[in-house]
């Protein structure tokens, strides 16, 4: 599988996205700079975490216009998997990839810690190394990680399966409390209609190492070598 | 009106009064026009004010920290350049330091905090280094001061928003809260980064003709006289300087870093200098003298963020993530090329001359022409007159008071402001990113791995200003061997040290020797444990109208781990280990948090370091975590024994039986007694002999203090506590002090 991560100015998480890439698919992913027009090809796209142009005008919102940004949208378009983890989730609906927006955390700080996903499907070519309904750890850190979007696109994103996790407590039960930043109906992470764009505020690619105190993430990654393969 | 515009408007020359206000006393002045062979210009009198200010010039401190050793075969860099290096094997080494931010935080918790983040991650990455952790010491003021909360609630955020942005973890610290630290918080930040040991940059500028060159943001009016302000006390009118408080901007400084990390990958830099305090002035100055140079500024091609900004201005400014650079003739393109690319201003601003004197040009005038020696060897050094303390008297632990119950103290303890979870704080921090952190905030030391490889790097920050305040020389000698012995709890070897020095009034005879009696106290623990001091920041005037803060030498360690398959951690792994106390008990309750806390007060003489003994402990320790006999380690201070396991279990989520004592001591000083150089241990029952005897051939004393199991602490003669209920005392405090009030 050949992985292609972009780099934005203040991305700050695409070194650990390629050490996991590199760890499930045995290859380097190509590091692509923002201003390059062009991404190599690519059987994945990562948009990795950080702070994309400080995230001074709203998260993902400048990055979401950077050159790279048009084609990456045309290769989502044409299929191409691309996977937004984080400010990569952010500038995914900055772009329009994904409906919605992050707003800042309902406890208006930042927050690094690990949660617990529940997966809500593995029939997607990022989730087939879980079971679904499976408890998962991955950790989350941002300060804008609230999940919005208006009661009919929610009903919308739920009707056609498109939530991918949802924060959760250690028995699966969406609960208030194991909700972190106060994201409607404690959804973690979601996938476009056609179900090749995933994004996602935890980081799967910082429990992808046992010396991490967790393998979770890896298994996104092994699912999408094996996909993709 | 500020220094600068007041200075500006007094352009007919040079008043006691102006002089005054640049911080410098009417015979430093004298010293200054001795040096120069005339009377200043205005801009050179900024020069010299902060160059001689005692944040740039030690000129307290210089004779005193003479005194620390600097050496070790592991010191690749000791003291005197931007940060420490020491060798970690394989070509590699560390670069660290901690710098004090405690003036501008008071004033501004926010945006002070966020630039001494910034400001320290750029001393490491101007050597070369890629910055790999970040650690902070904080000393609040008392919870019930009506400035507490709001100055925790922005000193953390700024922190956290600083780092988090850089992609740099923040991955520990500490944090107390006294009473008299109300009026002067101290803010000290550490950085610790990764650099390949033949590619360590350093700051002399060697060889004439070279350009001179500025990199980063664009200089503005802020943080003009930051350098002096950190230099004297506060008052009523500290408000004031508001102005005088930098902005960060850690978006930029990512940029900055990895433009910087790009062009050192190149062979196209002789020297390299950040701008932090006093700016332009001293990082000029400093490239210049060592490299046994002179220089010459074309202020003109200041990269500026307002219009008409005079030398005086420009040369003073503190705007952040700068940097100047002294290149190899012909780099000047691909450093441009570089720059351009990360969307950082680059401008050639001058270059090295023979002349040994800093000149200063601006629109077309010579507004300073100074002999570098005189700036940076003519600054006055006092060897300031010192009273030194009678010690307290040792406390007898029958003295003090018996609590009701043991574990009915330890829950009282464990929810009090001194010892509570601080999660609150550090999940603000990211302390993932990077994805190498093995040992997360919380243990005894938070340990990263070395990206790529088996080692790891741990680090620790310490000090007990309760200690120091009753005595200043035992309390930093305990600062270093607890640090030393924090790093042994996770199975490191302790190579060397940073400090921040945070004091009161140096004038004040009785604060000298409050920091000469911390510096011998440090010397002798450094030197007994082979723990040299590679880099370092001093902090005086951290006082307000006469009252100073505890003399508080924080100490920031670095160890290395070979494998990190042989670290411990401090949570208890299995039901059926058993545990042990390594270490000698005297039941020390002098200066201790039971007496803070349960009995009216802490008093008397601080528990005393032995530092033999501190040294077979720990060595003990590690070779056991090594030799994989050990499940869980975890080092004993504030709050005693009792606290010790209480955070173990805590952390394991597992109870434990502890057995009872035979011993003529109180039962609670041998709980909460803070008596120094001990480890509590938990490991399998058929491990135990080969500890027992490898504690007898180390000469280090070991006593069996009961089981793991079950879900509460439980001690003879005593209802046990509910994990539950311990962890929701110690968990509840810092969020509901936060959230209330």
């Amino acid at each position: 599988m050949k992985a292609a991560v972009i780099v934005f100015p203040g991305s700050n998480c695409d070194r650990d996205a390629a050490v996991a890439l590199q760890a499930a698919t045995g290859q380097p992913p190509a590091m692509v700079w923002h201003a390059d027009s062009l991404i190599p090809d690519s059987d994945l796209i990562v948009l990795p975490g950080g702070f994309s142009y400080g995230d001074y005008l709203r998260s993902g919102a400048m990055a979401a216009h950077s050159p790279v940004m048009r084609e990456v949208a045309a290769r989502a378009r044409a299929g191409t998997p691309v996977l937004g983890i984080c400010n990569g989730f952010q500038v995914l609906t900055e772009a329009g990839l994904l409906p919605g927006v992050l707003m800042r955390n309902a406890t208006l700080k930042f927050i690094c810690k690990d949660v617990l996903l529940r997966v809500e499907r593995n029939d997607t070519l990022f989730a087939s190394h879980y079971a679904r309904g499976e408890v998962v750890r991955f950790p989350i850190a941002h300060k804008d990680g609230c999940y919005y979007a208006d009661e009919a696109t929610l009903d919308r994103l739920e009707g056609d399966g498109r939530i991918a996790f949802r924060y959760c407590d250690a028995n699966g039960n969406v609960t208030d409390e194991a909700n972190p930043n106060g994201s409607r109906r404690n959804i973690a992470g979601i996938y476009n209609e056609a179900g090749n764009v995933l994004g996602l505020m935890p980081h799967p690619e910082r429990l992808a190492d046992p010396a991490l105190c967790g393998t979770d993430g890896a298994r996104m990654f092994l699912s999408l070598m094996e996909t993709l393969h | 009106m500020n220094i600068a515009a007041r200075a500006a408007r007094t352009a007919e020359g040079i008043t006691p009064e102006l002089v005054a206000e640049h911080g410098l006393t009417p015979d430093e002045y004298k010293l200054l026009v001795a040096a120069l062979g005339r009377e200043p210009r205005l801009t050179e009198l900024g020069i010299f004010s902060v160059m001689w200010s005692e944040h740039c010039s030690y000129k307290s401190s210089k004779v005193w920290l003479k005194k620390l050793p600097t050496d070790g075969p592991q010191v690749v860099q000791g003291p005197g350049e931007n940060a420490g290096v020491v060798d970690i094997g394989d070509g590699q080494a560390v670069v660290f330091k901690m710098e004090s931010h405690n003036h501008p935080s008071y004033i501004e918790p926010y945006q002070g905090a966020a630039t001494g983040v910034g400001g320290i991650m750029r001393d490491v990455f101007t050597m070369g280094a890629r910055p790999i952790a970040n650690m902070n010491a904080l000393r609040f003021g008392a919870p019930e001061h009506p400035k507490t909360k709001h100055l925790v609630a922005g000193v953390v955020s700024g922190i956290g928003d600083y780092g988090n942005c850089m992609g740099v973890p923040t991955v520990g610290g500490e944090t107390n809260f006294d009473a008299r630290y109300n009026d002067n918080i101290l803010v000290n930040a550490m950085t610790v980064g990764l650099v390949d040991a033949t590619r360590i940059f350093k700051s002399a500028a060697k060889g004439v003709g070279h350009p001179v060159v500025y990199v980063g943001s664009k200089t503005g009016r802020d943080g003009i006289h930051g350098a002096t302000m950190a230099s004297a006390e506060f008052d009523e009118a500290s408000e004031e300087k508001r102005p005088t408080v930098q902005v960060g901007d850690p978006f930029t400084e990512k940029l900055l870093l990895e433009a910087c990390l790009e062009l050192m990958a190149e062979d196209a830099i002789v020297a390299i200098q950040d701008m932090g305090a006093a700016g332009l002035t001293s990082s000029s100055v400093e490239m210049a003298d060592k490299g046994g140079v002179g220089i010459e500024l074309e202020l003109d091609r200041i990269p500026t963020r307002e219009d008409g900004m005079t030398a005086y201005e420009m040369m003073l400014s503190e705007s952040q993530e700068r940097m100047l650079m002294v290149l190899k003739p012909g780099s000047e393109k691909i450093a441009e090329r570089i720059f351009k690319k990360w969307e950082l201003d680059f401008s050639v601003i001058g270059y090295t001359t023979d002349t040994g004197h800093l000149v200063v040009r601006h629109r077309g005038i010579v507004e300073a022409d100074i002999p570098l020696a005189a700036l940076a060897h003519a600054a006055p050094v006092y060897e300031r007159p010192i009273t030194k303390k009678d010690p307290q008297p040792v406390i007898p632990p029958e003295e003090v008071a018996a609590p009701n119950s043991i574990l009915g103290a330890l829950e009282r303890l464990m929810g009090s402001p001194h010892l509570c979870s601080r999660r609150w704080i550090w999940e603000q921090y990211d302390h993932m990113v990077m994805a190498d952190t093995v040992q997360r905030p919380g243990g005894d030391a938070a340990v990263v791995r070395v990206h790529g490889t088996k080692k790891g790097v741990a680090i620790s920050c310490d000090v007990t200003p309760r200690y120091c305040a009753a005595d200043a020389f035992e309390g930093a000698k305990q600062a270093v061997a607890e640090c030393w012995r924090n790093l042994c709890a996770v199975g490191a070897d302790p190579l060397a040290i940073t400090d921040c020095m945070n004091f009161g009034n140096p004038e004040r005879p009785e604060i000298m020797g409050e920091f000469a009696s911390a510096v011998e106290g440090m010397a002798e623990a450094c030197r007994a444990l082979s723990f040299p001091v590679v880099s370092g920041n001093v902090s005086l005037y951290n006082e307000t109208n006469g009252i100073a803060i505890p003399p508080t030498p924080a100490i920031g360690g670095v160890g290395l781990i070979p494998d990190i398959a042989a670290m411990a951690t401090v949570a208890l792994k299995r039901e059926g280990d058993v545990l042990m106390l390594i270490g000698e008990e005297a039941g020390h309750l002098g200066q201790s948090l039971y007496m803070e806390v349960i009995s009216g007060g802490a008093k008397g003489a601080p528990p005393p370091v032995d530092l033999d003994a501190e040294r077979r402990a720990g060595d003990l320790v590690r070779s056991l975590i090594r030799s994989g006999c050990l499940s869980a380690v975890h080092d004993v201070s504030d709050g005693g024994l009792l606290v010790a396991i209480a955070e173990m279990a805590l952390a394991g989520s597992v109870g434990v039986t502890l057995d009872a004592v035979p011993s003529p001591l109180p039962a609670h000083a041998l709980w909460f007694g803070e008596d120094q150089g001990r480890y509590v241990v938990a490991a399998s029952p058929d491990k135990a002999d080969a500890i027992h005897k490898a504690a007898a051939v180390a000469k280090v004393p070991l006593r069996l203090l009961g089981t793991v199991g079950g879900d509460a602490i439980g001690l003879d003669g005593e209802p046990p506590l509910a994990l539950q209920a311990l962890r929701q005392a110690h968990e509840a405090w810092l969020p509901s002090f936060m959230a209330h009030g």
